[in-house]
């Protein structure tokens, strides 16, 4: 593999590969009850206690769809600038598995409740549109456990029933940061808009990965696999990585690729094939009898679009224009919406510079560190806002105002406290800094004639002196303009 | 058309019913009789039709977004032929 | 004493417990003890009668006179969930599944004072027309011995004739509650789709099941239609209509009445009696100042095999909840697939599987559009051929069936012979519309047949009357010794 300009190749024998990826992402819709029975979605509890007689699939039950999922999916087809259907039709797909108690799982085949769509991913070389092929409702199946009973597989169906939307992407990705950079994106706009938490590490954004691999330059797409379930971003990439090397090793030795479904192996870090031949799948997709189609209005539609908040792509473009952030600054601060939310609580009250610059250095690092969330931040935007402000009017220098930082994390106590209780204020008397400043000259003749006499490279010495015996506190910038007369 | 025995085999399995070869013989058989009977569909023309998927007349339903199913997991495992108190339980699947 | 209380109608029992004449408990008992009297007739799949009779003791110790049916004993198809009564829909793979709830049809009738007695037979997941396929066994006609009752509720139709209980329910997909009506010499109604609430019926076809009343009379049966049929937000397909008050609105005026008689139902090889009873009916329509109207169904002919794609693909896909895991019989298995292979293998019988294995067929790729998309589409030429009368007529008379009921075992190895019997039934599934079975003769062994009307979709009311009228000027006696008493 090699990364020549962005892009992602695999070469063999002097033969060039391109990586052609396309994402089916299954995000769990946020509701509190299930997409076709009234049992909740709470994620965590004690195994088959959120299962109704519906989720369960007991004789004569009947679905019943939830309409704020239904306004959730249509949510996100905006989100994804794409286009809404006013018909829609449930399709039963029909296997056989332990977690699917139906023996069908009710989801949109033909016509879905989204149709086509895009989102713009911003790449180091430039922003690159991926195309959004649909988006559908679905429901999702319960969990199936391997390992508590040595003999048998044990079913948990607390999940079998909760909304899932299935977000289908054109065969538009190239390369593993673009999947990144895709996955981020989807997830950023569903937490704007309030569809999907995306959490993966519980399950709420999973991924389905189809890979295929094609001599550079060739224009038809080669045989695609598809590696079902993965459920990190580290995971897809590294399953990405595999199944392409996979394929080109394959087609190198002369082969062709099946069209197969795969599982990626996290332990092995491998894809291996799923399901036996003889067993091919023909799911017998056809309209669910007991759902009618589902049809919206345009009023209806109108009314979601209204009320759609402001999108990370608009929120990028008002940061830049009126905050005049850079391009660089502007995405990673509207990439996550609390991101963007606690950036606007600190820049309404303070310099926009510095807050950009203490959220994304500092209060970042101190996150990355406790591997936290910014809604955890042990530092609220408004004490950040603050201590900027205090550091904006003079009355603590930026060298303090990080060690006030230091204090503020462990138990976000307010910056102006902090500065009076440890007498941490500035010293910007002009009276006081000369007093400092005489001093530091009469006890250091030498380095004073040094420098009149050309030793320029010594004020320094001069500030760094008066610093110190202001034990730091002194207003560095009077310090300099007073010792520049003094000397001169 | 014919409904040969392979043929037989394949809906059997994709039906999850195992069958003998005796009674995929004579299911054979029965299927192709009615599927001769039901052949007779082949000369209406019906290019033009819409496929009738519901003849409710009634838009989709819809339910408010409300949890009003409680814990009855005594209930929902009562009928399960394996008495686990907490899960169903089913033959171990390897992956 | 015993055997009058069972001779009465189920209106006249009402009328009889308000009055005080009777009590729940003489008239459940009644009920019960003539049951156990009729074993012979393999009616019954599960018995509820001690609780029953508690039941009944409860109501007469606190009567509600207001209710519609108070303290009135009803034995149900066994397709019905009823809440810890067994339900087994015929079937070895729900041979002991006890329902921790009931189905809104059953709920409906418990609410309006119904006491349920017990579980009657019926083909295996309703999938039959004689109710031979039923894993509890045949069930005799009380017509003649060794005589199909009809089917898929054939208990029901065999346990109304035989006086088993005032009045059942069934259902009906393709004809299941009308044929089994008409081969007995009782009456059974199949409402407009989405009147009756398909919440808790173990489902065969979704987009055909309906609930329905099988009685002895029209009166009953619109008293039955009345407390059945209610819109429930529990089921997707349930339609919010206005529903009458069919049996204070029944009325046997029909002055003006528009009949249509479709010309195609006049079948090849129908027997001269069936086709002389449609004349007799014609006859009285036309002496009741109805108008008879020719018209045309031309797609009739291509209605059964559009059923048997229609419904074997949707039950191929209900039925696979029957997989061993949740509920009912499960066979052991050396892993997951084999233990679902054999339980479904050994769980379903012969006909079930036959029909799970054409609608796995024709939903197949490859074969889909071939067979179920040309389905759906012929679905709507039949439909769009009712729509077309109903401009010109207000109600459709035929035959019910195409003969008399038969003998057990004569038809067993002969499916699509089997599936004929549905002819004149299951056009009126497909369109979604309501129908009632009345019987209206005899035929020369002096089996009962049956005359159908047809309505408009939630005209239920109309075709109710039409049926109020015939039988008024028909005056039907069903010559039912009791043979199976010793
Ligand atoms: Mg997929
Ligand atoms: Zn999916």
């Amino acid at each position: 593999m090699s990364k020549n300009n962005g892009e992602y190749l695999i070469i063999r024998n002097d033969n060039k590969y391109e990586v052609i990826i396309g994402l089916e992402v299954h995000a769990q819709v946020l509701s509190e009850s299930k997409l076709f029975s009234t049992s909740s979605t709470k994620f965590g509890s004690e195994p088959n206690t959120q299962v109704s007689l519906v989720d369960a699939a007991f004789p004569g039950m009947l679905p019943v769809i939830n309409e704020h999922c239904i306004k959730q999916a249509v949510k996100t087809g905006i989100g994804l600038k794409a286009k809404i259907n006013k018909r829609s039709i449930f399709d039963r797909k029909n296997y056989f598995y332990a977690d699917l108690p139906q023996g069908y799982q009710i989801s949109q085949y033909k016509d879905p409740i989204v149709g086509e769509g895009s989102v713009t991913l911003d790449m180091p070389n430039g922003e690159k549109n991926i195309g959004i092929e649909r988006l559908h409702l679905e429901q999702d199946a319960g969990k199936s456990i391997h390992d508590i009973d040595p003999q048998n597989t044990l079913v948990d169906l607390n999940r079998s029933g909760v909304a899932l939307m299935e977000i289908v992407s054109k065969p538009d990705l190239r390369s593993l940061d673009e999947v990144n950079a895709y996955i981020k994106k989807i997830r950023s706009i569903m937490r704007y808009l309030g569809t999907c938490d995306g959490n993966m590490q519980e399950g709420s954004l999973r991924a389905d990965v189809n890979v295929s691999v094609r001599k550079k330059g060739d224009k038809k797409l080669g045989t695609r696999c598809e590696i079902k379930n993965v459920n990190s971003i580290k995971f897809m990439q590294m399953a990405i990585d595999f199944e392409a090397n996979r394929q080109v090793d394959i087609i190198e030795e002369g082969g062709s690729i099946d069209q197969e479904t795969r599982l990626f192996d996290t332990k092995k870090n491998e894809t291996r094939s799923m399901r036996s031949k003889e067993d091919a799948h023909d799911y017998r997709y056809f309209p669910d009898p007991d759902l009618l189609p589902l049809e919206l209005n345009d009023n209806y539609i109108d009314q979601i679009k209204k009320n759609i908040p402001e999108l990370p792509d608009e929120k990028k473009k008002r940061f830049i224009e009126k905050f005049k952030l850079s391009p660089y600054e502007a995405n990673i601060l509207v990439s996550d919406i609390e991101i963007s939310k606690y950036f606007e609580e600190v820049s309404k009250n303070s310099d926009v510079k510095l807050a950009t610059n203490w959220i994304t250095g500092e209060l970042f690092a101190l996150l990355n560190e406790k591997n936290i969330e910014i809604t955890e931040s042990p530092i609220s935007s408004k004490n950040l806002s603050k201590l900027i402000n205090l550091i904006k009017d003079g009355t603590i220098s930026g060298k303090i105002a990080k060690s006030v930082f230091e204090i503020m994390r462990d138990g976000d106590k307010d910056p102006i406290t902090i500065v009076e209780e440890k007498g941490l204020k500035q010293q910007s008397d002009p009276k006081e800094l000369e007093n400092l400043i005489n001093k530091v000259i009469i006890e250091n003749p030498k380095n004073v004639e040094a420098y009149k006499s050309g030793k320029d490279k010594l004020f320094g010495f001069f500030v760094g002196q008066v610093m110190k015996n202001s034990n730091g506190k002194a207003n560095p910038k009077l310090v300099n303009e007073i010792l520049k007369k003094k000397l001169n | 058309m014919t409904i040969d025995l392979k043929t037989v085999k394949h809906i059997s399995k994709l039906s999850r019913i195992s069958i003998d070869d005796n009674k995929a013989k004579k299911l054979g058989k029965d299927l192709n009789s009615i599927f001769s009977f039901i052949e007779k569909l082949n000369e209406l023309d019906t290019k033009n039709t819409e496929p009738l998927t519901s003849i409710a007349e009634t838009t989709l339903k819809l339910r408010k977004d409300e949890i009003k199913s409680e814990n009855i997991r005594e209930d929902i495992l009562k009928n399960s032929p394996d008495k686990n108190k907490d899960f169903f339980v089913v033959p171990k699947v390897i992956e | 004493m015993m055997s009058n209380i069972t001779d009465l109608k189920l209106v006249e029992l009402v009328d009889k417990i308000k009055k005080k004449e009777l009590s729940s408990s003489e008239v459940t008992i009644a009920f019960i003890e003539r049951s156990k009297k009729s074993k012979k007739l393999n009616a019954y799949i599960s018995e509820n009668y001690e609780n029953a009779i508690k039941k009944a003791k409860i109501f007469d110790q606190k009567p509600d006179f207001k209710k519609k049916l108070p303290g009135i004993p009803i034995a149900v198809k066994d397709l019905f969930c009823t809440k810890n009564i067994r339900t087994t829909a015929g079937s070895k793979i729900l041979e002991n599944f006890v329902p921790t709830y009931e189905s809104t049809v059953t709920q409906n009738i418990l609410d309006e004072g119904g006491i349920v007695i017990g579980k009657l037979n019926c083909d295996e997941f309703a999938m039959g027309s004689s109710n031979e396929t039923s894993y509890f066994g045949n069930v005799q006609n009380p017509v003649s011995e060794n005589l199909v009752p009809g089917g898929s509720s054939g208990g029901s139709s065999s346990a109304i004739a035989a006086k088993l209980t005032p009045a059942t329910i069934g259902t009906d997909t393709g004809g299941s509650i009308r044929q089994p009506a008409s081969f007995t010499g009782t009456v059974g109604l199949k409402p407009t789709y989405g009147s009756c609430s398909r919440y808790g019926i173990v489902a065969f076809a979704s987009s055909l099941d309906q609930a329905g009343p099988m009685t002895h009379d029209v009166k009953d049966c619109s008293l039955m239609l009345e407390i059945m049929s209610t819109y429930d937000t529990k089921d997707s397909t349930s339609v919010d209509f206005k529903r009458e008050n069919y049996l204070t609105n029944l009325n046997e005026n029909i002055k003006g009445k528009k009949i249509g008689i479709p010309k195609e139902y006049r079948v090849d090889g129908m027997p001269k009696e069936i086709d002389e009873l449609w004349e007799k009916g014609i006859k009285i329509i036309k002496e009741n100042g109805g108008q008879i109207i020719e018209i045309s169904l031309p797609n009739t002919n291509y209605a059964l095999p559009t059923y048997y794609i229609v419904a074997p693909a949707e039950a191929s896909s209900n039925l696979a909840r029957y997989d061993g895991v949740k509920y009912g019989f499960r066979s052991k298995g050396e892993n997951l697939i084999d233990m679902y292979e054999k339980t479904r293998s050994e769980g379903f019988g012969d006909e079930v599987k036959r029909r799970i294995m054409i609608g796995t067929y024709v939903l197949s790729s490859g074969y889909y559009d071939a067979y179920y998309l040309k389905a759906q589409k012929v679905r709507r030429l039949i439909k769009n051929d009712f729509d077309e009368a109903y401009k010109k007529v207000d109600a459709i008379l035929t035959p019910s069936t195409p003969s008399s009921a038969f003998k057990i075992g004569e038809k067993l190895n002969d499916p699509v012979s089997m599936y004929l019997n549905d002819i004149f039934t299951v056009p009126i599934n497909l369109a979604g519309l309501p129908a009632i079975s009345i019987p209206a003769g005899h035929d020369k062994k002096g089996y009962p047949l049956g005359l159908q009307v047809i309505g408009k979709a939630f005209d239920e009311q109309s075709i109710l009357n039409i049926a109020f009228a015939l039988e008024k000027n028909i005056s039907f006696k069903n010559n039912i010794t009791d043979w199976w008493i010793k």
